[in-house]
């Protein structure tokens, strides 16, 4: 299929960016859009340009490197995916397709759709571990049993990879439900409980030093998450941080 | 002496023969070794000859043939034997066998109180001192991470690399299937011992005894620790850990968080990280390549990184130096790895002296989805664990088979009776829990013969029909349902396999575009996972003092194949409990040292080479991207040295693997300049690696005339296709010592024995 492309082209964080347009050919429904963007770079290459940066590793939708926003969406028009799971039998032919970075005053751009994201590393830094030490002396791990179901929610908490599609796709560039997901996975097992006051106010205060905006509750963020992180857990942040914030 | 010599094989003192008895011949070649002594390369030829026919003094003869004109076929015999002579002399004049014996440093004592003995043994260094020394550990991976965060935990002040944007991102989030622990939760009757002993013999016996045993010992800790730390593994209706089981082992031994289990243990060591962070114990580096390791007075004492940001290059300082980097799949292009996954960091190490051992043992993992097409980046793994509920097939009749490939005929229409179970066949113990390596072979063999139900004859069939089925009679009983009312069967069936690997399912219905729970998967081996790596001693120290190879990026534990669940134990086994006793033995001498300055003469010198390796590609101008280049080596090694292997195409991948890397050096393009975001850099200085370590891993293959594990050697095999050790000559691990000409590469063998564990035939069946 023949596809036009129109990509945000900036060569810095300092240099002003823009839309540039490209066409492509040759584009068959069994590529990943990450490889369609290879074949793309190559072309660019070829005629002597400089290369589309955009992040990626795994291309098997687990390491939450990928960010594109494609067609105003994060991660493309399908659902439940990351950028490098969607494939082109998403698009038809002579479909022109806008890509962009996942943008946010907090993610500032390094090149293209290349952004920084260690506001959330900084997040996590801020209390999102659980303070014991790595001496293997610990307690026999069956010493306490955890019930299946809040088991199966912490696990399901924990699968966020931090993409940042949540915070791409938010009117107001919230990262609520990538705090909440950490808050929650804790917050529902045993061993969280322990530090669960501080951690849930130490994270939040990061968040917001950050630079990320409040939540308003559109669900944008759940709809967007590749891995289909539930709003409930936005409610457990909530009930953590009121709960925290009574204790202090 | 360079020459190769004739004699008798004999088996008992010579006057207990007489002389119409038969002999086997053997060639010898003298490898000197300085002081007048030599190392013999031996190789049993095959032929025989009556004592009565043996010439002993054919040395002393113009022609040099050792069998008389008495022996009827004297003529064909030498005339085969001088063939072979110059075949070996050809061969074994390359190798060099220097006198350097390597020490493990194995402990003494019993199997199993080694490592105990060991701990109370290595010198300590005291919290105090602690605080005035530095550590670099290269890679945030399993090992990585939970290295940095242990060693800073007791005080050491950690720098940590990695190339990703955050730590979390290192490659092992992606395993999928679990973490094997000898808990014995499930009582079937696991241990410690057994443990040892199923990847002592997975790894095809070659392998260290010692290290593997500790291994198997801490892993129980290892659990411990993750369940503390909030990892949320899964858990049975009781409240307490579940397991499941993997490739060639008898018992469920294997922890996991659904599909997704690396992601949580890497999630459990990145919070482990972050901890210390926020404590200013660890520093992180992200988007950090490291380009030179740095060596100062004979001790690794820093590295030279490229911030793959400002292309800036810095130098680090520090005591010690550990790199937990992982493995090189990527060197095959086509893998399951991370797109940046790289050799570099261990190859820089390489090339400033430490031992690369057993690289050519990589593991093929059999269930992956197929190649689709030439524009692919990357292959995509469908976990192990798929096996304990999938059975594989592929049909029959080779009509049939034709019939699928061309879509005249589903798999679900052929019947029962039609289909080769062809593991469960030929592997009736393990049946589809076979390990990996005996399965991708068993894959190969029916899509060579024919039998491939893909487009490209590449591909076999996983099926859940009947676990779907199984499944869900099992629900329907214990809800009271109707039994006969297949819909509802399967449906509560799939439901149950949803639960156990949803998101695996769901990858897979989106890259191939087909529904798993209604069509069996196809799947195709690929590249996986690399047991070879640098070469440790047992404080997982390389032969550069103060520099360490942890997780993937060693040799150590996995011999020849490694189990399925088993490189997640040994990432967190080395980085949470190994390396942080070991590490204090060195350091120990570091106490008064005093910061490591970093713009010694050392540094300057190794900043400036990493300076020029850039601008020497930079300068190039070619015309061909490092795709392109790193494409063909990838098929170069897929088809000359991947899943079989045989003399005559490893010496030929060698001499093209020359050739491209010559184009490499003379028409590669690189966009854009080094002082900046450059991806096309970056990948050009991994694959020019990739291109000296493609060729040492050929040769590699090539001097090991034996099949071990992954390792096989079609010369080498039984009547039945399955591998044949050679334990006599090829117990040994592989170092290689670098050399700029790589085939010139010095060969150190680590012999490798055996005292807790007999040798046996590796039988599944």
């Amino acid at each position: 299929m023949k596809l036009f492309l129109k990509i945000w082209r900036q060569k810095n964080p300092e240099s002003e960016g823009k839309i540039i347009s490209y066409e492509i050919d040759g584009i068959t429904e069994d590529m990943s859009f990450l490889e369609m963007m290879d074949v793309l770079n190559e072309k660019i290459m070829h005629n002597g340009g400089d290369p589309v940066a955009f992040d990626h590793d795994c291309r098997e939708g687990i390491c939450g490197s990928c960010s594109m926003f494609i067609n105003g969406q994060p991660h493309g028009p399908d659902r439940g995916v990351t950028t490098c799971q969607l494939h082109m039998r998403k698009f038809k032919d002579g479909d022109t397709i806008y890509i962009e970075p996942f943008r946010s005053r907090a993610f500032p751009i390094i090149k293209d759709l290349v952004v920084d994201r260690t506001a959330f590393d900084r997040i996590q830094q801020a209390g999102g571990y659980i303070s014991i030490n790595t001496s293997g002396n610990t307690l026999d791990a069956n010493t306490i049993p955890i019930e299946k179901e809040s088991a199966d929610k912490a696990f399901d908490a924990a699968t966020c990879i931090g993409c940042g599609a949540c915070v791409a796709t938010c009117k107001n560039s919230s990262a609520m439900l990538f705090v909440s997901a950490k808050v929650s996975q804790f917050a529902l097992l045993p061993q969280g409980k322990v530090e669960a006051t501080d951690r849930v106010l130490n994270m939040v205060k990061q968040m917001d030093l950050e630079g990320f905006g409040n939540c308003t509750n559109t669900g944008a963020c759940h709809v967007e998450c590749p891995k289909g992180i539930s709003l409930d857990y936005i409610a457990k942040l909530n009930t953590e941080y009121a709960k925290a914030s009574l204790k202090k | 002496m360079k020459k190769v010599t004739y004699s008798l094989n004999y088996r008992k003192p010579k006057n207990q023969y007489s002389s119409n008895d038969e002999l086997v011949v053997c060639l010898r070649y003298y490898h000197s070794i300085g002081n007048g002594k030599y190392k013999v390369t031996k190789k049993s030829t095959g032929i025989k000859c009556k004592l009565v026919d043996w010439d002993s003094d054919w040395h002393k003869s113009v022609n040099r043939h050792p069998i008389k004109s008495s022996d009827p076929d004297y003529l064909e015999k030498n005339r085969l034997l001088k063939n072979l002579s110059v075949e070996l002399h050809a061969d074994a004049k390359n190798i060099k066998i220097s006198n350097s014996v390597l020490n493990s440093k194995t402990p003494e004592g019993k199997l199993d109180l080694k490592w105990t003995s060991h701990k109370n043994n290595v010198r300590l260094v005291s919290p105090a001192n602690k605080r005035n020394i530095d550590i670099i550990v290269v890679g945030t991976g399993l090992a990585g991470g939970s290295a940095s965060a242990t060693l800073a935990e007791q005080g050491y002040n950690v720098k940590a690399f990695c190339f990703q944007d955050s730590s979390r991102r290192a490659h092992s989030i992606a395993a999928q299937g679990g973490i094997n622990a000898a808990k014995n939760y499930q009582g079937d009757g696991d241990s410690v011992y057994r443990l040892f002993y199923d990847t002592i013999k997975g790894g095809d016996y070659r392998s260290r005894e010692a290290n593997v045993y500790r291994l198997a010992e801490v892993s129980t800790s290892i659990i411990d620790q993750c369940v503390a730390q909030g990892v949320p593994f899964a858990r049975e209706y009781g409240g307490l850990l579940d397991n499941r089981s993997f490739g060639g082992v008898l018992v469920s031994r294997t922890f996991y968080a659904k599909g997704q289990t690396g992601q949580q243990l890497l999630l459990g060591a990145y919070s482990a990280m972050n901890r210390q962070i926020a404590r200013g114990k660890i520093k992180m580096y992200s988007r950090h390549e490291m380009m030179e390791i740095v060596i100062v007075d004979g001790k690794a004492r820093g590295i030279i990184t490229r911030n793959l940001i400002t292309g800036e290059i810095e130098s680090h300082s520090a005591h010690a130096v550990v790199l937990a980097s992982g493995g090189y799949g990527n060197l095959f292009y086509l893998s399951t790895n991370a797109m940046g996954s790289n050799v570099s960091a261990a190859w820089k190490v390489h090339r400033k002296g430490a031992f690369f051992a057993n690289p050519s043992f990589t593991q093929i993992h059999p269930t992956c989805i197929p190649v689709s097409g030439d524009y692919q980046s990357k292959l995509t793994l469908m976990s192990e664990s798929l096996r304990n509920d999938g059975r594989i097939w592929v049909p029959k009749n080779l009509d049939d088979a034709k019939k699928v490939r061309n879509n005249s005929l589903k798999p679900t229409q052929i019947p029962e009776e039609d289909r080769d179970y062809y593991l469960e066949r030929r592997y009736p113990a393990f049946g589809n829990l076979v390990p990996r390596d005996v399965a991708s072979r068993a894959a190969k063999e029916r899509c060579d013969s024919g039998y491939g139900v893909n487009k490209t004859g590449e591909a076999v069939f996983l099926d859940f029909s009947s676990s779907i089925i199984r499944y869900g009679k099992e629900k329907v009983l214990v809800k009271g349902l109707d039994v006969d009312d297949i819909n509802l069967v399967k449906s509560l069936g799939e439901g149950v396999i949803r639960a156990k690997y949803g998101n695996l399912f769901q990858m897979y219905e989106k890259i191939v575009d087909q529904n798993p729970y209604k069509t069996p998967m196809m799947i195709y081996p690929a590249v996986h996972y690399t047991m070879g790596g640098l070469w440790v001693d047992y404080n997982l120290m390389t032969t550069i003092p103060g520099c360490y190879a942890i997780g993937e990026a060693n040799f150590s534990d996995h011999g020849a194949n490694r189990l399925g669940a088993s490189a997640l134990m040994q990432g967190l086994a080395d980085g949470y409990f190994v390396l942080p006793n070991t590490i204090n033995d060195f350091l120990a001498d570091d106490i008064k040292t005093g910061p490591i300055n970093n713009d010694s003469p050392e540094f300057v010198k190794a900043k400036k080479s990493v300076e020029n390796t850039i601008d020497k590609l930079m300068k190039i101008n070619g015309t061909k991207t490092v795709d392109y280049f790193h494409k063909k080596l990838g098929k170069i090694i897929w088809n000359n040295c991947g899943m079989s292997r045989n003399s005559v195409d490893l010496k030929s991948a060698i001499k093209k693997i020359q050739k491209l890397k010559k184009q490499f050096y003379t028409d590669l393009l690189i966009p854009g300049d080094q002082f900046s975001f450059n991806e096309p850099l970056a990948k050009a200085l991994r694959v020019a690696d990739f291109m000296e370590l493609g060729e040492l891993f050929a040769l590699d293959a090539l001097k090991r005339n034996e099949s071990c594990g992954g390792h096989f050697r079609e010369e080498y095999q039984t009547k039945e296709g399955e591998a044949l050790r050679n334990d006599d000559e090829y117990a040994f691990v592989s170092a290689w010592e670098y050399d700029k000409i790589i085939e010139n590469s010095t060969l150190h063998k680590e012999k490798l024995t055996f005292n807790n564990v007999e040798l046996k035939n590796r039988s599944y069946k």
